[in-house]
């Protein structure tokens, strides 16, 4: 029944399915973790980062990008797709403070990347974009925001979610550990993110990236030895309470 | 084609309507009414060349006479904005009527005043108003004075050269506070405190200039919104009738008066003794 229906992206199977869409969404799968948190100051964007060949620079792989200065985005997907998705968002933040003399909401790129995605849903000769993505930042009214955008071109807001391989995990992780106190502070929704990065990602620190965005501050990108750090700290914090659970128990 | 020969107009190439864009476009809702021209260009025929050719000239013989007769004015105080317009509406030296509105309301927020030629401004200011409600749907919140007046001048900036003519002013409040902008059809978009267009509107600057504070009470700015109308409609003789008169509140415009300028002249006449 399948083979029959998922060549062209403009077919519908008999029961309802757009297999190409469905497709896109396992590319997402095969792409590396990204989880976003709304903390109540604070966004925080963290990523797995792939691990990189002996001679390639490191530098060149970066999976959270800057769509403006209050705005910016991590994906899980086709890296390719991803470069195009957040050229046309850049553009249009641009085209947007020219035209409205107002900088977007993030809730606008949002629809206008998600519109994207499903413009190349219902075209022929174009197959759906392979990425998820996830979508932060803070509006003019000092509401922090979080958005997921998916191939099929929904989007949905969120307090906190995860995409790409082992989404799953992370995101039970998030529902167990995203209390009003693990985001009363800056440092620990970045705590969590970390935490739940670490659920998932193997060797530690160094294959993790973050991002966070300040009320009225620009885009930080965490360096390599502030990761370690927090890392420490979360190991610490780990040690701490094993031993008052040991302790109880004697 | 009989109203080119009546007009005189030298007969062009075959004149044939076609819309410019080849390629397949949804205008989507990020274009505001842009990437599709709204009105048809012929092709072949130079709309400015074109109007060349009609423009009142000894040498042409006076065909079509582009006269912008009217007096608008809206200047920003403590208390908002006021507006304020004449109501005559004259084609070359007669007078077609005493009781147009030259402002357009947008939206209980926002108010657009016409000057020029009163077909462009209702079809261009309904066009944003069209664009506004659109915003608002689109977005969950009101659009700003800011856009809306950016949005008009891209309009008229596509249009540029081929004989629109319009003066306009915008005035809103949003959440940047009082907004007043005025945009013309070469495009020109002004952020400002006072403006005034039209055939009248030097007559009205004298009188706005000599009587303006920013801290007038409401009273004193409808009563120098008035003098200002009447005294440009006594000297220019494209502007008359009544006397339109906007208030733009935090919490929407109000109309204030549409009193007529004559009756208004004869009071100011027995006051000044």
């Amino acid at each position: 029944m399948e083979a029959r229906y998922d060549r062209a992206i403009t077919v519908f199977s008999p029961d309802g399915h757009l297999f190409q869409v469905e497709y896109a969404q396992e590319a997402v799968k095969k792409g590396s973790t990204a989880v976003g948190i709304r903390g109540t100051d604070i966004v925080v964007l963290g990523v797995e980062k792939k691990s990189v060949a002996k001679l390639q620079d490191e530098r060149t792989v970066r999976k959270i990008c800057a769509l403006d200065d209050h705005v910016c985005m991590a994906f899980a997907g086709l890296t390719a797709d991803a470069r195009i998705v957040v050229n046309r968002a850049r553009m249009e933040c641009q085209s947007h403070k020219l035209t409205v003399e107002d900088p977007v909401t993030v809730e606008y790129i949002t629809r206008f990347i998600a519109t994207l995605k499903q413009r190349y849903t219902q075209s022929n000769g174009r197959r759906p974009f392979g990425i998820s993505a996830l979508i932060v930042g803070f509006d003019d009214d000092g509401i922090p925001r979080l958005y997921q955008t998916d191939p099929s071109g929904t989007y949905h807001a969120w307090k906190a979610n995860a995409i790409g391989r082992s989404a799953k995990t992370v995101r039970e992780f998030l529902e167990k550990n995203y209390t009003e106190d693990t985001i009363a502070t800056d440092s620990e929704a970045i705590k969590l993110a970390i935490r739940a990065l670490l659920e998932v990602v193997q060797s530690g620190g160094k294959n993790i990236e973050l991002a966070i965005i300040r009320r009225n501050q620009p885009l930080k990108m965490f360096s390599a030895k502030e990761i370690e750090s927090q890392v420490v700290d979360i190991e610490k914090e780990k040690e701490e309470a094993e031993k008052k659970k040991s302790k109880k128990l004697i | 084609m009989a109203l080119l020969e009546v007009c005189g107009a030298s007969w062009g190439s075959q004149v044939s309507c076609g819309t410019k864009s080849g390629r397949r476009q949804d205008p989507g809702h990020y274009s505001f009414s842009l990437r599709t021209p709204e009105l048809a260009v012929p092709r072949g025929l130079q709309p400015p060349e074109f109007l060349c050719s009609l423009e009142a000239d000894a040498a042409n013989q006076v065909r079509i006479e582009m006269a912008h007769g009217t007096t608008t004015l809206a200047f920003k105080f403590q208390h908002g904005v006021i507006v304020a317009v004449d109501s005559r509406a004259t084609a070359g030296n007669y007078i077609s009527t005493l009781h147009v509105n030259k402002v357009i309301e947008i939206n209980p927020y926002l108010l657009g005043t016409m000057s020029g030629c009163a077909a462009d401004c209702q079809y261009w200011e309904r066009l944003l108003a069209k664009e506004c409600r659109l915003y608002r749907l689109r977005n969950g919140e009101r659009i700003t004075v800011s856009a809306a007046s950016k949005l008009l001048s891209n309009m008229m900036c596509q249009y540029r050269g081929m004989g629109l003519s319009m003066g306009s002013m915008i005035c809103g409040w949003d959440k940047k506070g009082p907004g007043l902008y005025y945009v013309d059809e070469n495009g020109t978009r002004l952020s400002g405190t006072m403006f005034s267009t039209g055939s009248g509107n030097s007559y009205a600057y004298g009188v706005l200039d000599s009587g303006y504070r920013p801290d007038l009470g409401p009273q004193e700015a409808y009563a120098l919104g008035r003098r200002a109308i009447v005294h440009a409609t006594h000297r220019d003789s494209y502007s008359g009738g009544f006397v339109n008169m906007y208030h733009m509140k935090e919490d929407g415009w109000v109309k204030v008066e549409s009193s007529d300028v004559s009756n208004l002249f004869h009071e100011y006449l027995k006051t000044q003794g």
